[in-house]
């Protein structure tokens, strides 16, 4: 079933376009990846299926509903949570305060307690710092953190901006590993930004290449990995 | 070439002046005294737009520059008998009451002390950022306020001082307008200028340029003090009296009216500008008076003009974000362009 | 020397003006913490407070606790107003835009005011239980002395619950770090603001009935001073931290009388302490009392 649908958005700032005509398919139970060097501004066009940049011209469909012109903090309300880049945490309160935050929106008290205590357990170290201000959490920490905070909405859909960026190589395979997990285990639809091609090839099920703003080659993410001209440019082969 | 376009200045400074002498024999005294108070706000204006507009810094403490010069200049040309009538409290200190300098001095002298001011507030003040250098400023005006109404003896307090010299007429103030804007209009053309510039648009650009953020923060500071301190000595010749109240924050808040609403980037705006609200504050007066239409007598309420005022300041601000000029100037260059005439530069190409 | 009665009635005369100023600053704080603004205004709204409690006993009749009640809700109305016409549009603009905003604001309620209830300063309704003094051994000080830090720190206890223990006060503090983030999350943030903006004010406006009935002549300048002041001691403290700012009120309160209390000679100075105050702190510690050190953004 399709969730996302993302149809011949551009995104134009003042003369310049930045994004050509980008167009993207997100389906129930997929992870799709949006991987391509850094300034083909994929943080744009994420921004601009959040809702937060205005997109024009194009369209966003969210299960088949018209979200071009919903703010982006209406859109948790219908369902799409995100994991920001650079992780959106806020360092003046504390881990369990940031947890609560995503779940603003709900009303459920005891579920939400259920989902906080769940989550802890998906990610044992923010239950030992479940007290501390998040400000002192290192760059891993707050990344688990912010993966966290996103599911605490029951998303249908997660955004997810560059979740390796900053990150050392051992804890970028298991931030992977956990997407993977909520993938698998939890049924999350997940769109991935990401600058490690890799990384990102190895976990999704098709991506989409972004070069210099537009949509150079699509696929399933096995065929993409094996694609000559990718190897050479981001997978260093 | 240009040649052609300094003559075309020359001519227009005739013109000005002209102008001026016509003024000066036709129109009755009311309104030579708006003319007069308009060049005195134009310096006024170009002083605080040096500071606000052309470099970027907040700063709030203008009427602090104003003042000090303002009350230089008096006490340096009133008579002595005009000073011992007026400190009837507290004599006046020794040898200040019997110091006498002629008008141009009293104003340059002013201004210095205005600048020196500007250079001693500025030293510390400048190496605060945004919304504390605003702050800052507004707090060292507020000091120099507080300070000269309780020098009973140097500025005769809360009493102020009466019977200044009327010297500003309206060759002095056009006459100090008309070098204000030469001399500032060059000081932004010139490679200050630019420094001014690039530090208004990225501080940290400028200075991996190599530009001393703080050598041209200050110098921006004090001449702006500088022109200020001319400006509040021609306004205070102009009034005949001054007191402290005068320059509490409102005048400040007159004349970043002046500054927004013309653009603040733009002498040319600021000239325009410093013209209309002028102009406007006479013409507004009725305002705050009552009218007499027909048989119908409006009460005037007082203040109405000033709430007129402030909600143009607001409108301005929200909606015309870049005042009339924004930061363009008024170029001979310009109006040929506009009048398809191809520019005067050395080879110009046929438009 | 002075003798200790003599002390002691100026310490709790500063005590008394510090929570005034405490009460006041607190709104500045709030609001530069969420929206990195100066409020100009904020000042001015403490004044029209005074205004419409006078009018609510003069020309309303209405009991004077009734007329306080209303001012206070009218005057938090007054601020949600001030940021929908005056600040929000200029959110995302240069920040000089936003000051100039305030500083129109501010000067458009001070002759609105001298427009609709006229340049004379008018007397503030007295409430008799409170102006009756209390003898501590040999002195007498007034009841009110007494009650306004109390009811202060009452409304400073309430504050803390409201902004440390409940979703709206993690609201607020997500939106005053980060607003887009916090707007990612779900949270309202216009309406977010709308609440810090009412809340500050309704501080203001609480400080406001009390200035009044301790210095019961109010005019529409009686802002000004006490405004800036405010905002002084909020910087003193630590602008953004509202205990920074309760700290800022106090030793500015206790500092100004003190001040001239041992130095008469200088009362003419008086307002000017809090200047003097004010660039030193600035000088040696921007951040205020409370502040972190901020690094040197590059």
């Amino acid at each position: 079933m399709n969730l996302l649908k993302v149809e011949n958005v551009s995104m134009i700032f003042g003369g310049l376009t930045a994004v050509k005509d980008f167009n993207l398919n997100l389906n129930q139970g997929e992870i799709v990846a949006l991987i391509g060097p850094n300034g083909a501004e994929k943080t744009t066009s994420m921004l601009a299926v959040s809702g937060i940049l205005k997109r024009n011209p194009g369209s966003v469909y969210f299960e088949g509903e018209d979200i071009s012109s919903t703010e982006a903090h209406k859109l948790v309300k219908s369902g799409i949570s995100q994991v920001p880049e650079g992780r959106g945490i806020f360092p003046n309160l504390t881990v369990l305060e940031n947890l609560s935050l995503g779940a603003y929106l709900r009303n459920d008290r005891e579920q939400i307690k259920k989902d906080r205590d769940w989550a802890m357990d998906l990610f044992p170290r923010l239950r030992e710092r479940s007290g501390q201000i998040a400000g002192t959490l290192s760059g891993g920490e707050l990344q688990m953190l912010s993966i966290a905070r996103s599911l605490m909405a029951r998303p249908k859909v997660l955004l997810m901006d560059e979740p390796s960026m900053g990150l050392a190589p051992i804890v970028v395979e298991e931030i992977f590993r956990i997407i993977k997990y909520l993938n698998k285990e939890n049924n999350t639809t997940i769109l991935l930004v990401e600058q490690n091609a890799l990384m990102a090839l190895l976990v999704s099920n098709r991506a989409y290449v972004l070069e210099v703003g537009t949509i150079i080659n699509e696929g399933p993410s096995q065929d993409l990995r094996k694609d000559e001209a990718i190897q050479k440019a981001y997978l260093g082969i | 070439m240009k040649q052609k376009k300094t003559l075309l200045t020359v001519i227009a400074i005739l013109v000005l002046f002209l102008g001026v002498f016509w003024a000066d024999q036709t129109l009755d005294s009311y309104k030579m005294r708006i003319l007069n108070l308009c060049a005195i706000y134009v310096v006024l204006g170009l002083s605080m737009n040096l500071i606000n507009g052309f470099t970027g810094l907040f700063s709030l403490g203008h009427a602090g520059f104003m003042a000090v010069g303002a009350y230089t200049t008096a006490i340096l040309t009133m008579p002595d008998v005009v000073k011992g009538q007026n400190f009837f409290m507290v004599p006046m200190m020794k040898p200040l009451d019997t110091m006498h300098v002629p008008f141009f001095l009293a104003l340059l002298i002013g201004g210095i002390f205005a600048g020196v001011v500007g250079y001693l507030i500025g030293a510390p003040a400048l190496r605060l950022r945004g919304d504390y250098l605003a702050i800052a400023t507004l707090g060292f005006a507020e000091i120099i306020r507080v300070v000269f109404t309780n020098l009973q003896s140097i500025t005769n307090g809360a009493l102020g001082l009466k019977g200044i010299p009327e010297s500003s007429n309206i060759w002095w103030t056009f006459g100090v307008a008309m070098v204000t804007v030469l001399f500032i209009g060059s000081l932004i053309n010139s490679s200050y200028g630019r420094a001014f510039k690039a530090i208004r648009e990225d501080e940290i650009a400028a200075e991996s340029m190599g530009i001393s953020l703080f050598k041209h923060k200050v110098l921006a500071f004090t001449i702006g003090a500088f022109f200020a301190g001319v400006g509040g000595g021609l306004l205070g010749s102009l009034m005949g009296t001054i007191d402290p109240l005068m320059f509490r924050f409102f005048l400040t808040f007159n004349i970043l009216l002046i500054i927004i609403l013309g653009g603040m980037g733009s002498i040319t705006g600021t000239i325009i500008s410093a013209f209309i609200i002028t102009i406007g504050t006479e013409a507004l007066r009725f305002l705050d008076e009552s009218m007499t239409i027909g048989n119908l007598v409006i009460p005037g309420i007082s203040g109405l003009r000033m709430v007129v005022f402030s909600a143009l300041l607001m409108i301005v601000v929200l909606f015309f974000n870049r005042g009339i000029m924004g930061t363009n100037e008024f170029t001979w260059d310009r109006l040929f362009a506009k009048f398809g005439k191809k520019p005067l530069v050395k080879g110009g190409n046929k438009q | 020397m002075m003798d200790i009665s003599t002390f002691f009635q100026h310490l709790t005369n500063g005590i008394s003006l510090g929570s005034l100023y405490a009460l006041v600053a607190i709104g500045y704080t709030m609001v530069y913490g969420t929206l990195r603004l100066i409020n100009f205004a904020h000042g001015d709204v403490f004044m029209m407070t005074t205004y419409f409690a006078f009018y609510g006993v003069a020309t309303f009749m209405l009991p004077w606790y009734v007329s306080f009640i209303l001012a206070i809700i009218l005057t938090a109305a007054l601020g949600m107003l001030l940021e929908i016409g005056a600040y929000r549009p200029l959110r995302d603009a240069p920040k000089i835009s936003i000051m100039i905003s305030a500083i129109g604001a501010s000067f458009l309620l001070e002759n609105l005011a001298v427009v609709l209830f006229g340049g004379r300063p008018k007397a503030f309704p007295t409430v008799n239980l409170l102006m009756d003094s209390i003898q501590l051994g040999s002195v007498s000080i007034q009841k009110l002395t007494f009650v306004i830090p109390v009811v202060t720190i009452l409304f400073l206890v309430g504050l803390l619950y409201l902004i440390n223990h409940t979703k709206t006060g993690m609201a607020m503090r997500a939106v005053a770090k980060d607003y887009e983030t916090a707007g990612i999350m779900g949270v309202n943030v216009n309406k977010t603001i709308s609440q810090t903006f009412a809340i500050g004010s309704m501080l203001a406006a609480v400080g406001g009935i009390m200035w009044g009935l301790k210095f019961p002549q109010i005019a529409p300048l009686m802002g000004v001073m006490p405004g800036l002041k405010a905002f002084i001691a909020a910087v003193i403290g630590g602008i953004g931290n509202i205990k920074g700012a309760v700290i800022g009120g106090f030793i500015l309160g206790i500092g100004e009388i003190m001040i001239v209390a041992f130095l008469p000679s200088l009362s003419g100075y008086r307002d000017a302490f809090a200047f003097i105050f004010l660039i030193v702190i600035l000088l040696f510690k921007p951040t205020g009392i409370t502040g972190e050190k901020i690094a040197e953004k590059v």
